[in-house]
């Protein structure tokens, strides 16, 4: 077969177009539906943005890569939803940016860890994992109760959220700052707003010092809230297309 | 049109396709013509290298 | 032979691009050290600038001053194929291969022993666990990759590669990628995507550097003098083009400051969870699966010096493969919120990827037929063979986990982490390996590695490490999923998780010692590439030194 040297050139070209439509197929079909189909787009009572505070604590479980050992993501299982509460519905990750769904359990999932235990466990936890569970392996945070929490850029973190879709109001993003400071420093006022803005919100000082607001406070505010958005003794799951 | 019908043409679709792409591949491959051509190409890695005289080393020989 | 492939036009006009990029370079790095909103950004922003720099004073020496830099007697090494560049990849990938090595070996370690995490910030297992899969996925694969694409392109088409300095900056760029990526890990900036952490600025960064290595490959591709486009060069343009699609996507983020390193990803919530999956599993398909098919399809037939079993079975083979592995991220999402069709659709295709994936290993395991013996007496061949047997065994596994079934007991365990390693230890690891062992001698222009002993230790140690590791994650992977499910008889859950948690402490030492062997071995292999880089051959009457050239000085 004798060919001109141009038809090579092209014939590079094309496989590049053919292994580009080849491989583009897959994506498209999975992943583009789930922007519009019901089951993956539905709201669900009780689903608010984060609190400034609760986002504070979220981008600290981001920054120590606690993903890596926990997820937050409770399977339609028998076992699974006795030992960690109702499987886990899309709704309850719709502000997760990125989601936490995770990939291994080296430790326990967390979609609803918020209120089993109380501030002062997950504190001495966080400190110290094995001062509270012997057998543990997590390592532990004590550098976080020193810091003191920098959340300065915290109004352009939430813009940051609404840029890409997060509910979040101009009143929300104009008193973050308040806001973050009312719901772990208790005597700082402002409770009654927040809780106006943010249905739930707790308000109350997460690591046992009003004084000072750590990484800490923020860390364990983002704990105490997973999964006690939905109140599921309301939820109703016979919606058409949901699981 | 529901949902269900929706899926199950999508899913009948691309069956069809697939199974058409699939078919396609093989006859490009089985192509008697081809096969010359094939023959050539799978030597590429082997032809004594007028610019580069012989990776060098223990080749495995 | 030829005076230098390039004109001096065309020469001249790439170290005025290349001085004017690394002047912008420069630049930008300054501009964003100076305003840069945390301390992280302006690290990285002056590790930039540094690298800048260093590129621009290299590139201004040599367009102006080769009797000042480089000696009077300076005279450029004008060989047909460009080889420095890929020395240089050799050099990375063994370098960072037993970085990574050590710091997953490390981590092993933390998990059987947790005080290991020292209770500090950048010693702890949530920090350097996307460091060590950074380090080995892109670190150590990705310079491999890059190395021997270089390579095979060149070799197989006939042609030098395309550019002059392009070439380099994928390698250099691509390594400066991965120190930011590396030293933003520890400092605790991540996406927390697995597999996709580097925050915004290093994606972009990494696009640049992609688009210019795909420019580079197919410029080689376009000048080649073979008729024929080798099928090793599909795989590798596959994973090229694949990666950057996947890149891209997975990645779109919006920066909270354009002057400071965190972002926030476009998606949320089960979108996400599909795009990282349709992502993470892709990486493993393309960049672990497809890049090193083409290293297989090259080195296989090379080392044995007979061609490759079945040409119209690899193309079978490619098409199928890339068309299906595509499909099969969901099944990293079973039971979870993801519609119940595209779990189906991700198991689907995760079963039939069976065929084409062992139609590969037969491709790779025939080519040798007639020719066993060199399984006994090359231990090179050895590494590339029992990757490709690692590789079948690993693309049987997979399958068989993605039914949902299966899936429901192995998801979230350890079998998830030692069936990644049976690939990533076994096929990749070994066949790049192998490789690296190829490469050293025929780059380098030696007779023979070092020592062909020495190959033996690697091989067999690090076969043992393996062996270790994926049975030790076998069983407490299946027993903790078994223990998660059981019920006693009062029809309660029988285990509290932490003491599942107890139970596989004797399994994490013994993966740690596992890859503990594999460190060793690795650390063996740099010794023998480096005296045999070196010129020195161990055991006298191996070979013969006096067919060696004098190396022109570097």
């Amino acid at each position: 077969m004798k060919l001109s040297h141009a038809v090579f050139e092209k014939h590079s070209l094309v496989l590049l177009i053919g292994i580009l439509i080849v491989v583009a197929v897959g994506g498209l079909v999975e992943i583009a539906p789930l922007f519009w189909l019901s089951s993956t787009v539905e709201k669900v009572q009780g689903m608010r943005p984060y609190t400034p505070l609760e986002l504070a604590g979220r981008d600290i479980y981001l920054r120590e890569g606690c993903y890596n050992c926990h997820s937050q993501m409770i399977r339609a299982l028998r076992d699974e939803v006795e030992r960690y509460g109702h499987y886990s519905l899309a709704a309850e990750s719709m502000y997760d940016h990125p989601f936490q769904w995770g990939s291994k359990r080296t430790g326990p999932d967390l979609a609803r860890v918020g209120g089993k235990y109380s501030d002062e466990w997950h504190l001495a936890h966080l400190v110290d994992p094995r001062s509270v569970v012997p057998e543990s392996i997590m390592p532990g945070y004590p550098f976080l109760a020193a810091r003191k929490l920098e959340a300065g850029d915290i109004a352009e973190r939430l813009k940051a959220d609404r840029a890409v879709g997060v509910p979040y109001t101009d009143e929300m993003i104009a008193k973050a700052k308040a806001d973050l400071e009312a719901q772990a420093v208790a005597e700082s006022g402002g409770a009654a707003e927040l809780a106006q803005r943010y249905p739930k919100a707790v308000v109350r000082s997460f690591d046992g010092d009003p004084e000072k607001l750590t990484e800490l406070d923020a860390l364990i505010a983002y704990l105490q809230v997973l999964g006690t958005l939905v109140d599921f003794t309301k939820f109703d799951a016979a919606g058409p297309n949901l699981r | 049109m529901a949902y269900e019908d929706v899926k199950t043409y999508a899913a009948m679709a691309g069956l069809l396709i697939f199974i058409a792409l699939f078919v396609g591949v093989l006859i490009y491959a089985f192509w008697p013509g081809n096969k010359a051509r094939f023959e050539e190409a799978r030597n590429i890695p082997l032809e004594q290298d007028p610019e580069d005289p012989a990776p060098r080393g223990d080749n495995g020989r | 032979m030829q005076s230098t492939p390039m004109r001096d036009e065309f020469a001249a006009l790439s170290d005025v691009l290349a001085i004017a990029g690394a002047v912008i370079g420069l630049l930008l790095g300054i501009t964003l050290a100076m305003l840069a909103a945390d301390e992280v950004m302006g690290f990285h922003a002056v590790l930039f600038a540094a690298a800048s720099a260093a590129a621009l004073v290299f590139l201004v020496g040599n367009a102006f001053g080769t009797g000042s830099l480089a000696g009077p007697n300076y005279q450029p090494e004008v060989r047909f194929y460009a080889d420095n560049v890929i020395k240089a990849g050799v050099v990375a990938t063994v370098f960072w291969g037993i970085a990574g090595f050590v710091v997953g070996d490390v981590i092993a370690w933390q998990l059987a022993f947790p005080a290991l995490n020292l209770d500090l910030p950048w010693t702890s297992f949530g920090r350097l666990r996307p460091l060590h899969t950074s380090a080995v996925i892109f670190a150590f694969g990705g310079n491999a990759l890059i190395a021997t694409s270089f390579y095979v392109v060149q070799r197989t088409s006939r042609a030098r590669l395309a550019g002059r300095w392009s070439p380099w900056f994928v390698f250099w760029g691509y390594n400066l990628f991965i120190v930011i990526a590396a030293t933003g890990y520890v400092l605790g900036v991540t996406q927390s995507k697995e597999y996709a952490e580097p925050e915004w600025y290093a994606d972009l960064w990494l696009t640049v550097v992609w688009v210019v290595y795909l420019l580079v490959f197919l410029g080689t591709l376009s000048r080649r003098k073979e008729p024929h486009i080798y099928v090793a060069n599909w795989f590798y343009l596959a994973f090229i083009v694949t990666v950057a699609m996947l890149h891209i996507v997975n990645n779109l983020a919006w920066p909270v400051s354009f002057t400071g390193s965190k972002s926030v990803i476009l998606y949320a919530g089960v979108q996400d969870a599909m795009t990282q999956w349709w992502y993470g599993h892709n990486a493993v398909g393309f960049f672990l699966t497809a890049g090193f098919l083409g290293m297989m399809y090259y080195f296989i037939p090379k080392r044995a010096d007979r061609p490759v079993y079945s040409y119209k079975l690899s193309i079978v083979h490619f098409w199928s493969l890339i068309f299906l592995y595509i499909w099969a991220g969901p099944h990293h999402l079973h039971y979870t919120a993801l519609p119940d069709w595209a779990q189906t659709l991700g198991m689907t295709f995760s079963i039939m990827l069976w065929m084409p994936s062992w139609g590969g290993m037969i491709n790779g395991l025939m080519t040798l037929s007639g020719a066993w013996d060199k399984l006994r007496t090359d231990p090179v061949m050895r590494f590339l063979v029992v990757s490709v047997a690692f590789y079948g065994m690993s693309t049987f596994e997979g399958p068989l986990m993605s039914i949902r079934a299966v899936n429901s007991l192995s998801h979230y365990t350890d079998w998830t982490i030692g069936h990644v390693h049976s690939g990533a230890l076994g096929w990749v690891a070994m066949i790049s390996f192998g490789a690296m062992y190829c490469l050293t001698p025929w780059l380098w222009r030696r007779p023979s590695l070092y020592s062909m002993r020495l190959v033996e230790w690697h091989f067999w140690i690090s076969t043992l490490g393996i062996l270790l590791y994926i049975t030790a994650m076998w069983v407490s992977g299946i027993t903790q999923g078994l223990m998660w499910r059981a019920y006693d008889a009062l029809g309660f859950l029988q285990y509290s998780f932490v003491e599942t948690v107890e139970a596989m402490h004797p399994y994490y030492v013994i993966r740690a010692i596992g890859g503990l062997l594999f460190v060793a071995g690795s650390l063996i292999m740099a010794f023998n590439l480096w005296m045999t880089a070196r010129r020195t051959v161990a055991e006298a009457g191996e070979a013969e030194l006096g067919g060696a050239q004098p190396m022109p000085a570097e």
